[in-house]
C-alpha cells in the first residue's frame, strides 16, 4: 500500500538557475582562467611566494613576515596538486619556468578564487537587498577591472583574499536577511566567520575586515537586546561563539598545520629559539642530538644569547685584546675582547669550572650546576677566564666592559665569579639544562648583568657584537639571558687535546619535544617583530596616489619583446568607483541633516537599506584604506585592491538607489539608464584597451603602448631595437 | 582630624541639596531663567528664592562649606607646588632647553625650536618681569645657577601648575554636580608626585597642562550655558574656550588633541541642536557662525599673533637660521644674508653655498665619510645639512679648463662642483640612491678636481633661456646630470647613523620641477668681483608663518628614537613603569624622578576598568528598558555623558602616541594623565549607585572619605620623589624611600 501511495505523487524536480549569474560567472572563469600557463616565466610576487612554496614542497621550516601561513599553504596546495617538486630557484622576475613545473597548476587556486569573486559580488548586492539589475552592474565593474584581472591571474594572495572577505560579509548578511525562527541560518554564520579566519590567514590585511564585520554584527546583536520575544543570551552566545571563537581556534588551527607541514630545519632557523631549532628535524637537532641534558662542572658550552635582535648570536672570545685607547680618548683595560658572535665558531666554545677545584673535566657522577651557584668559565682555546670589572665598556661607555681576563700586573685583580641566575626554574627546574633553560650570569663582585648591547664594535673587534655587564636589573629582557646550545662533557685535561676536543663535532642522543601552544606563540610574535629591511621599492607607492591611480606596476617583460603585464586598472572604473563613493557621502550628509530637521525623505526601511550599504561598503573601503596612511612599511597599488572592490558594490547600488528615489520623471530616469549604458560601454571599451597589459598579448609597438601612457607617471617599458 | 570632620558634615547637608537640584532640571523648559547647577561657587540665587526658608539655610550653609572646600584646595595646591620651588639650585633636565629659549627672547636672539612659541615666550617673559638678564647659558643639566634669578620662571611655571587641581575641582562640579567627586578630583591631583614634579621646572609642560585645562573648564562651562544662548557669560566661556585652544596650540601640537576634543563636543552640540525643531534654521545658522568665530576664528588670530611677535621680538641672527630659507634669513640682523654684499651674478671660480628651495632643505654638503658597503658605490657621502658649516662651501668650475679670468655662470652652461675641503667633485651615476631607491646615487668622487665624465652638471635657471645669467640669492637653479640626464634632488628623508643622521641627496630622473629639485646660491664668494649690495625680497609674514610651521612639522618627526637609547612606549605610561630622571644619579646628588604617585595612578587604571564595567551593565539595562528608579537614572547619565566626556579626553590624548613615530618620553603622558585623574570621580558616583539602595548616608560618605586619607598615604610615602632625595639609592637600606622600590624599573 505505501508504494502505491508514493507513486500517486508525481516526481518533481523544479530548479531556479539565475542564467545571468550562470553568464557573469562563466564570463569571469574565462576572463580569468584563460591561457594562465602564459606568460611561462615567473612574473613579479611569484618571486617572492614561490620560495615559499619550494620551502612547504621540501617540508622545510621557514618564517614569513609578511603574512599568517594559509594563503603561502592554499599557494601550496595548487603547486601540490600540480605535482611540483619544489626544485626550481626562484631567483629573479622573469626567468623561464622549466617543463617541469606545471605553471597553470600554481596559478589556478588564486584564479578561482579571484573569478568566483564575480559572482560573490552579484550575489551580495542581492544579499543588500538591491535589484538583478544593480547586481549585475557590480559583477560587470569587477569582471572588467583590468587590475583584478592581473591579480588574480598569477601566484599572488589578493584575489584569495578578496573572495574570503566577500564570502565572509555574504554569508553574514544571509543569516542577518534569514527569519529569525530557522536554526539553521547559524550555518551560515559559521561559514561567516570561517571565511573571517580564512581571510586574516590570507594576510593580516583582512583583520581590518574582520573588525568591521564584527562591528556590523555587534550593533545587529545591540539592538537585538532590546527585543523581549527573544532568548537573548543564547543568542548572543551563539554569535559570539561563530564570529569570535571558532574565527580564533581556525586561526590557530592554520598555524598547526603549518607547523605539522614544515617538520625540517631550514634557513630561517637562527631566527627562532634554541628550543625552537631543537624541535626540527636536522640543523640544530642533529648537533643536538644527544647532548648531556644537565650542565656540570666540566661542561663544554656554547652560549647563545636570547636575544634575536639584532641577529642571533654566540658568546665569542679571541686572541685579540681592547685597544689601549678608543677613539674618542677613552681608556680601557686592554684585555682580551669577549663578544657576540653570528657564525658557529671554534671560539664560541666555553667551559664551567668550579671556583673550588682547578680540574676541568667533568667529575663521575657528573656534578650539575644549579639557581644560585657561583662558577667561572673559561674560553676553551684561549684559557682566559669570564671577567668582568670597573671599566666602561667600549660603545656603552655606562656599562661595565666584559674581558677575557689577563693579569697585566696593574694591581687590576681578576674579578672572574659569576652566580647562575636561571629565570625560567619555576617552568624548568633548578638544574640548568641544555636548551630549555634561560639563564643570567650575575657577576658576583658588582651585581652587575652579562647583557648583550646590540651595537656592533668597529674594526678593532672584527664588527662583532659588543657584550658588556650592565648593573641596573631591568624586569625581564632577552638581551640579558643565555641559552646553552651545544654542550658535551669535557674530558680531556690537556690544553692540546681539549682543542681537539673542542674542534671535533658533538653527538650522542636524547628527544626534545616543543609544546604546540608553545611554538605557536613563539612563532607568531617572532612574525609580527621581525623586522626586515624596509627600503623603497622602484614600484612602491604612497596610499593617497591609489585614489588616482598615480602609479602602475610593471609585472612582467618579454625576455626579446615588448610584450609586458603592467597592474593597471580600469581608470574609468576606478573613476566610477571615486565618483560614487563621494556622492554617497555627500547624499548621506543631506539626508542625515534633512531627518535631524524631522524632514523624513525616505521611508524607514528604504533608508535602513541605504545605511546599511553605506556600513559596508564606504566602511569597507574606509577601514582597508585608512590604516595604511598611518604605515610606515612599504606599500603598492595591489594594497588598494580590496577597497577598491567595496566600492565597485556600492557604484550600481547607488545608481538605483538614485533611479528609484531621486529621479521623479520618466523621462529623468531613462537619461539615467542612457548614461549608465554608455559608461558600461565605455567601461568595456577601456577594458579591451588595456587588455594587451593585462594579458601580455598581443605584443604592441612602441607608438600604441605610447598611447596607453595615459598617465605621465605611469611607467611603461620600451625596448629598444 | 578637623578636615575630615568637615567633610563628613558638609556630606551630609550637601548630598540632600544635590540630589532635590538633579530632581529639578529634567522637569525645567529650555528657557526658564533657572540658571543649571551653578551650585557652587558662584551662588544660586535665582533657585534660592524659590525654595522654602528650610532650603534656602541649608543652601547657604552649603555653599559656605562649598567655598570653604575651595579655599582648601587651592591653599593645598599652592603649597605643595611651591614649596621647595628653588631646589634644587641647579639646571635639571629639559630646563636646559626651555631655560636657554628663554635667554634667548631677553636677548632677542633666532632660534629653532620643534614647539611653536608661546610657552617659551611666557618663561622668557616670566624671567624678564622678575629680574632675570639672560645671561645664565643653561649649557648641560647639572650646571649651578649661583646669583641669577632663576625662581621667578620656576615660579610662574609653578603657579600654573597650581592652577591645575583648582580647575579639576570646578570642572568635575560641573560634570557631577557633587562636591564629593569633585574633591576626589582635585586631591588626585594635589598629591600626585609626578604632577608636583612636572609643574616646578621650567618646562613647557606646566603651561601646556594649564591651557588644557582651561580650555576644558571654560568647554564644561559654556555646555552649562545651553539655556541661556548668546548672553554674555555664554559669549564669555566661549571666547575662553577659543582663547585656551590658542594657547594650547601655541605651547605644543600636543594642543591639537584638545582642540579635537571641543571640536567633537561643539560638532555633538551642534547636532543637538539641528535636532531642536523649535529653532528656525536661522537661529542655528547664528549658532553656528558664533561658534566659527569664538573657536575658529578668534583663536587663529590669537595664534598668529602670538607667532608675529615672536618674530618680532627674535630679530638678531642664532642658531636657529640654518634651518629656513636664504629669504627668511635676510630679516635678521647679524645675519650674512642681512644687507648682504656679494657678486650679484655666479661666476666661475666662485665659493659658494647651495641651498635647497624645499623648506628645510638644507645646503648641499659633503665631509670625509664614505657611503657604508652595501649602499650604492663606495664613495663619498653628500648630504644635505640643516646648519651652516665649512663643510657646505663648493667650488664653481668650468667643464675642463681653469680659466683665470672670472666668466660669469649663464643658463645652459656645463659646470663642474668641486667640494671645497675634500677636493672631490659632485658626482653621480647608475646606482640605486641610499634611501629613495627611484632615484640614483650623489657621491663625492676624484681627487684634487679631476674625475671623470660623471662630474658634470648641466646649469638651469628655472624660467629663463639659453645665455641668462644665474643670481644669486633670486634665481632658481637646476642641476642636470650630463650622463644620465636626472636631476639634483633632496629628497627630505633622514640617512641612517652612517649619513650622521643628515638628509639623503639623489639624482631624480623624474625632470619634473619641484622644490625639491631647485637650489639657490646662498654665499657667493669670488674676490676678483665686485660685491653688490644686494636688497633681498623680503618675505610676507604669511610666508614666514608657513615656512617655519613646516620647518617644526619636520624636526617634529625628525625625532627619531636612537638605535641605542632605551625609548619609552606608550604602553609604559598608564602603569607608571618607568620614570624620568629629573635631576641626580648617584648617591650624593640631590636626585628628583618624575614618577606619578602608584598608589594613584594605578587606582586610576582601575577605575578606568570599573567604568567599562559599569557602562556596560547601565547600557545594558536601559536598552533592555528595565525600570530604574530616577536617582538611578541620573547617576547613570553622569556616568555616560561626565564620565563619557572625560574618557574622550584621556583617549585622545594617548591613543595618538601609538602611531607616532617619533621619539616618546614619559611626561608625553601628563594631559591624558589629567583626564584620567579627573575621571576617578566616578568612584563617587559608583558608591552612589552601589549604597543607593542601603539609602544609608554613611557608606556613601565613607567611601570618598577613605579614598582621600589613602591618596593622602600615598603621597607621604612619595613625596620625597618631587621634593628630593639624598643618601643612598632605594634597594639598600637607609633610604628615604628604602622598600618604595616596587617596580624594578624605577631608577631611584
Amino acid at each position: 500500500r505505501k508504494t502505491a501511495v508514493m507513486l500517486q505523487l508525481p516526481l518533481v524536480v523544479t530548479a531556479q538557475v539565475d542564467l545571468v549569474l550562470v553568464l557573469v560567472s562563466l564570463l569571469a572563469f574565462w576572463t580569468r582562467l584563460s591561457r594562465l600557463s602564459y606568460p611561462n616565466a615567473v612574473v613579479f610576487d611569484e618571486v617572492y611566494y614561490g620560495q615559499f612554496v619550494s620551502l612547504y614542497m621540501k617540508r622545510v621550516f621557514f618564517i614569513d613576515d609578511s603574512g599568517p601561513p594559509l594563503g603561502h599553504m592554499i599557494l601550496a596546495f595548487g603547486a601540490y596538486l600540480g605535482g611540483f617538486d619544489g626544485n626550481f630557484l626562484w631567483n629573479r622576475i622573469g626567468a623561464d619556468y622549466p617543463s617541469s613545473v606545471s605553471v597553470w597548476s600554481l596559478r589556478l587556486l588564486p584564479a578561482l578564487c579571484g573569478s568566483l569573486c564575480v559572482p560573490l559580488v552579484y550575489l551580495l548586492t542581492l544579499e543588500l537587498n538591491f535589484s538583478h539589475l544593480a547586481a549585475l552592474g557590480a559583477a560587470l565593474l569587477l569582471l572588467l577591472e583590468n587590475s583584478l584581472i592581473v591579480q588574480s591571474r598569477f601566484m599572488l594572495l589578493e584575489s584569495v583574499l578578496i573572495f574570503f572577505v566577500l564570502l565572509a560579509f555574504l554569508s553574514y548578511l544571509r543569516f542577518h536577511n534569514a527569519p529569525n525562527s530557522s536554526w539553521s541560518r547559524f550555518s551560515w554564520l559559521l561559514l561567516s566567520g570561517a571565511s573571517c579566519a580564512a581571510a586574516v590567514g590570507v594576510k593580516y590585511m583582512g583583520v581590518f575586515s574582520y573588525l568591521l564585520l564584527l562591528g556590523v554584527a555587534s550593533l545587529h546583536t545591540w539592538n537585538l537586546i532590546g527585543d523581549h520575544t527573544l532568548n537573548v543570551c543564547v543568542q548572543c552566545v551563539c554569535r559570539f561563539m561563530c564570529l569570535v571563537v571558532v574565527p580564533v581556534l581556525l586561526y590557530v588551527f592554520w598555524f598547526y598545520i603549518h607547523l605539522g607541514l614544515l617538520s625540517h630545519s631550514g634557513p630561517h632557523d637562527q631566527l627562532m629559539s634554541s628550543a625552537f631549532q631543537a624541535s626540527l628535524q636536522g640543523g640544530l637537532s642533529r648537533i643536538t642530538q644527544g647532548q648531556p641534558l644537565e650542565v656540570a662542572y666540566g661542561s663544554q658550552v656554547t652560549l647563545r644569547s636570547s636575544a634575536s635582535q639584532p641577529i642571533p648570536c654566540w658568546l665569542h672570545s679571541h686572541r685579540a685584546n681592547y685597544p689601549v685607547r678608543y677613539e674618542n680618548g677613552r681608556g680601557s683595560s686592554h684585555q682580551q675582547q669577549v663578544t657576540c658572535y653570528p657564525f658557529k665558531d671554534v671560539n664560541n666554545w666555553w667551559i664551567i669550572k668550579d671556583p673550588g677545584k682547578q680540574k676541568l673535566v667533568v667529575g663521575s657522577p657528573p656534578q650539575p650546576v644549579r639557581h644560585g651557584d657561583v662558577i667561572q668559565l673559561v674560553h676553551g682555546m684561549t684559557s682566559r677566564f669570564l671577567n668582568s670589572h670597573d671599566v666602561a665598556a667600549p660603545m656603552s661607555p655606562h656599562a661595565q666592559e666584559v674581558s677575557g681576563y689577563i693579569d697585566f700586573n696593574v694591581s687590576m685583580a681578576a674579578q672572574n665569579l659569576w652566580r647562575v641566575h636561571i629565570s625560567n626554574r619555576e617552568a624548568e627546574s633548578d638544574v640548568w639544562k641544555t636548551i630549555l633553560s634561560e639563564v643570567r650570569l650575575v657577576h658576583v663582585n658588582t651585581s652587575a648583568v652579562l647583557k648583550l648591547s646590540g651595537v656592533s664594535l668597529p674594526d678593532w673587534g672584527f664588527r662583532q657584537l659588543e657584550v658588556v655587564a650592565e648593573k641596573l636589573f631591568k624586569g625581564h629582557s632577552s638581551v640579558l639571558g643565555w641559552t646553552v646550545e651545544e654542550h658535551r662533557y669535557g674530558t680531556s685535561q690537556e690544553q692540546k687535546e681539549r682543542e681537539a676536543e673542542l674542534h671535533s663535532p658533538t653527538h650522542i642522543d636524547i628527544d626534545r619535544k616543543m609544546s604546540f601552544w608553545a611554538k605557536f606563540l613563539e612563532l607568531q610574535w617572532k612574525m609580527l617583530t621581525v623586522k626586515q629591511e624596509d627600503s623603497e621599492h622602484k614600484y612602491s607607492s604612497s596610499p593617497l596616489e591609489w585614489i588616482t591611480m598615480e602609479t602602475n606596476i610593471a609585472y612582467w617583460l618579454h625576455s626579446s619583446t615588448n610584450a609586458q603585464i603592467h597592474l593597471i586598472g580600469n581608470p574609468v572604473s576606478w573613476g566610477v568607483a571615486n565618483l560614487s563613493l563621494l556622492a554617497y557621502q555627500l547624499l548621506a550628509a543631506v539626508y542625515l541633516v534633512r531627518r535631524r530637521r524631522g524632514i523624513k525623505d525616505l521611508p524607514d526601511a528604504v533608508w535602513c537599506r541605504f545605511s546599511c550599504l553605506g556600513c559596508v561598503c564606504v566602511g569597507g573601503w574606509v577601514v582597508n584604506f585608512v590604516p595604511f596612511l598611518l604605515m610606515e612599511k612599504t606599500l603598492f597599488l595591489y594594497h588598494y585592491l580590496p577597497a577598491l572592490c567595496y566600492l565597485y558594490v556600492l557604484s550600481p547600488a547607488l545608481l538605483e538607489h538614485a533611479h528609484t528615489h531621486l529621479l521623479s520623471s520618466a523621462i529623468q530616469r531613462q537619461a539615467l539608464g542612457v548614461c549608465v549604458s554608455a559608461v558600461l560601454l565605455t567601461v568595456f571599451l577601456s577594458y579591451r584597451n588595456f587588455c594587451p597589459l593585462t594579458y601580455g598579448s598581443p605584443e604592441l609597438s612602441a607608438n600604441q603602448l605610447q598611447g596607453l601612457r595615459w598617465r605621465e607617471t605611469w611607467d611603461i617599458l620600451y625596448r629598444h631595437r | 582630624m578637623a578636615k575630615g570632620e568637615s567633610i563628613t558634615q558638609w556630606n551630609k547637608s550637601g548630598d540632600t541639596s544635590t540630589l532635590r537640584n538633579r530632581k529639578s532640571f529634567p522637569t525645567s523648559a529650555p528657557n526658564t531663567p533657572v540658571s543649571k547647577g551653578q551650585s557652587c561657587p558662584t551662588g544660586n540665587d535665582a533657585q534660592s528664592s524659590n525654595g522654602t526658608s528650610a532650603q534656602f539655610s541649608s543652601r547657604l550653609s552649603d555653599r559656605h562649606m562649598c567655598t570653604v572646600l575651595l579655599v582648601l584646595v587651592v591653599g593645598l595646591s599652592f603649597s605643595t607646588r611651591l614649596y621647595k620651588i628653588t631646589e634644587p639650585p641647579h639646571v635639571c633636565w629639559d630646563e636646559t632647553h626651555f631655560g636657554k629659549m628663554g635667554s634667548y627672547y631677553i636677548n632677542r636672539t633666532f632660534f629653532f625650536d620643534v614647539h611653536p612659541p608661546l610657552g617659551k615666550m611666557l618663561i622668557g617673559l616670566a624671567g624678564y618681569m622678575t629680574g632675570y638678564d639672560g645671561t645664565f647659558p643653561f649649557m648641560k643639566p647639572g650646571d649651578k645657577y649661583e646669583h641669577h634669578n632663576y625662581w621667578g620662571m620656576r615660579g610662574f611655571c609653578a603657579v600654573l601648575g597650581s592652577l591645575l587641581p583648582i580647575f579639576a575641582y570646578l570642572i568635575v562640579l560641573e560634570l557631577s554636580r557633587s562636591e564629593t567627586a569633585a574633591l576626589i578630583a582635585a586631591s588626585l591631583l594635589i598629591f600626585d608626585t609626578g604632577c608636583i614634579t612636572i609643574s616646578q621646572y621650567i618646562l613647557l609642560d606646566p603651561i601646556l597642562m594649564f591651557f588644557i585645562m582651561a580650555a576644558v573648564l571654560s568647554m564644561v562651562k559654556f555646555n552649562q550655558q545651553v539655556y541661556r544662548p548668546f548672553s554674555a557669560s555664554w559669549w564669555l566661556w566661549l571666547v575662553l574656550t577659543g582663547v585656551n585652544l590658542a594657547g594650547a596650540l601655541g605651547v605644543k601640537f600636543v594642543g591639537l588633541f584638545v582642540i579635537l576634543l571641543v571640536g567633537l563636543n561643539t560638532v555633538w552640540d551642534l547636532w543637538r541642536l539641528l535636532g531642536d525643531l523649535s529653532l528656525s534654521l536661522v537661529d542655528i545658522a547664528k549658532h553656528f557662525l558664533a561658534r566659527v568665530v569664538g573657536l575658529i576664528l578668534f583663536p587663529l588670530f590669537f595664534y598668529v599673533t602670538v607667532f608675529a611677535i615672536h618674530f618680532v621680538v627674535l630679530n638678531k641672527s642664532g642658531p636657529g637660521d640654518g634651518f629656513f630659507s636664504s629669504a627668511f634669513q635676510s630679516r635678521l640682523i647679524g645675519n650674512n644674508l642681512h644687507n648682504a654684499s656679494m657678486p650679484e651674478y655666479l661666476a666661475y671660480g666662485s665659493t659658494i653655498t647651495v641651498k635647497n628651495l624645499r623648506i628645510a632643505g638644507g645646503y648641499l654638503h659633503s665631509h670625509w665619510h664614505l657611503y657604508p658597503e652595501g649602499v650604492g658605490a663606495r664613495q663619498q657621502q653628500v648630504t644635505a645639512y640643516l646648519h651652516k658649516d665649512y663643510n657646505n662651501l663648493w667650488l664653481v668650475h668650468r667643464q675642463n679648463t681653469q680659466s683665470p679670468t672670472p666668466d660669469l655662470v649663464r643658463h645652459g652652461d656645463i659646470i663642474r662642483l668641486e667640494h671645497k675641503e675634500t677636493t672631490r667633485n659632485l658626482h653621480s651615476h647608475l646606482h640605486e640612491a641610499p634611501l629613495t631607491k627611484k632615484h640614483f646615487q650623489v657621491t663625492g668622487y676624484g681627487n684634487n678636481g679631476t674625475g671623470d665624465a660623471n662630474d658634470l652638471w648641466q646649469v638651469e635657471v628655472c624660467g629663463g633661456q639659453k645665455g641668462d645669467l644665474v643670481k644669486v640669492l633670486r634665481s632658481k637653479v637646476r642641476f642636470l646630470h650630463r650622463a644620465t640626464g636626472c636631476v639634483l634632488y633632496s629628497s627630505g628623508k633622514t640617512l641612517p647613523k652612517w649619513g650622521w643622521e643628515q638628509v639623503e641627496v639623489t639624482c631624480s630622473p623624474y625632470l619634473k620641477e619641484t622644490p625639491s629639485s631647485q637650489w639657490n646660491i646662498e654665499d657667493h664668494i669670488n674676490p676678483k668681483l665686485p660685491n653688490i649690495s644686494l636688497s633681498v625680497l623680503k618675505p610676507h609674514f604669511l610666508e614666514i608663518l608657513l615656512e617655519s610651521h613646516i620647518v617644526m612639522i619636520r624636526g617634529n618627526s625628525g625625532l627619531k628614537p636612537k638605535d641605542n637609547e632605551m625609548n619609552s612606549k606608550p604602553w609604559h605610561w598608564p602603569i607608571n613603569y618607568q620614570g624620568l630622571r629629573f635631576s641626580g644619579v648617584n648617591e650624593t646628588e640631590y636626585r628628583v624622578y618624575l614618577l606619578g604617585n602608584p598608589v594613584l595612578w594605578w587606582m586610576n587604571l582601575a577605575s578606568l576598568g570599573l567604568y567599562l564595567i559599569m557602562v556596560a551593565v547601565a547600557s545594558v539595562a536601559l536598552q533592555r528598558g528595565f525600570s530604574l528608579s530616577q536617582k538611578r537614572k541620573e547617576h547613570s547619565h553622569v556616568l555616560m555623558r561626565g564620565g563619557g566626556l572625560l574618557l574622550l579626553g584621556w583617549l585622545l590624548h594617548y591613543a595618538p602616541f601609538y602611531t607616532m613615530g617619533r621619539v616618546l618620553y614619559y611626561h608625553h603622558y601628563f594631559p591624558a594623565m589629567l583626564f584620567s585623574s579627573m575621571f576617578l570621580m566616578i568612584i563617587n558616583v559608583i558608591f552612589n549607585l552601589i549604597f543607593l539602595c542601603c539609602s544609608q548616608k554613611a557608606p556613601q560618605n565613607i567611601g570618598p572619605l577613605a579614598s582621600i586619607c589613602f591618596f593622602d598615604f600615598g603621597f607621604y610615602l612619595f613625596h620625597p620623589l618631587s621634593y628630593g632625595m639624598t643618601g643612598p639609592l632605594a634597594h639598600e637600606p637607609g633610604s628615604s624611600m628604602a622598600g618604595l622600590k616596587w617596580m624594578d624599573s624605577w631608577e631611584f
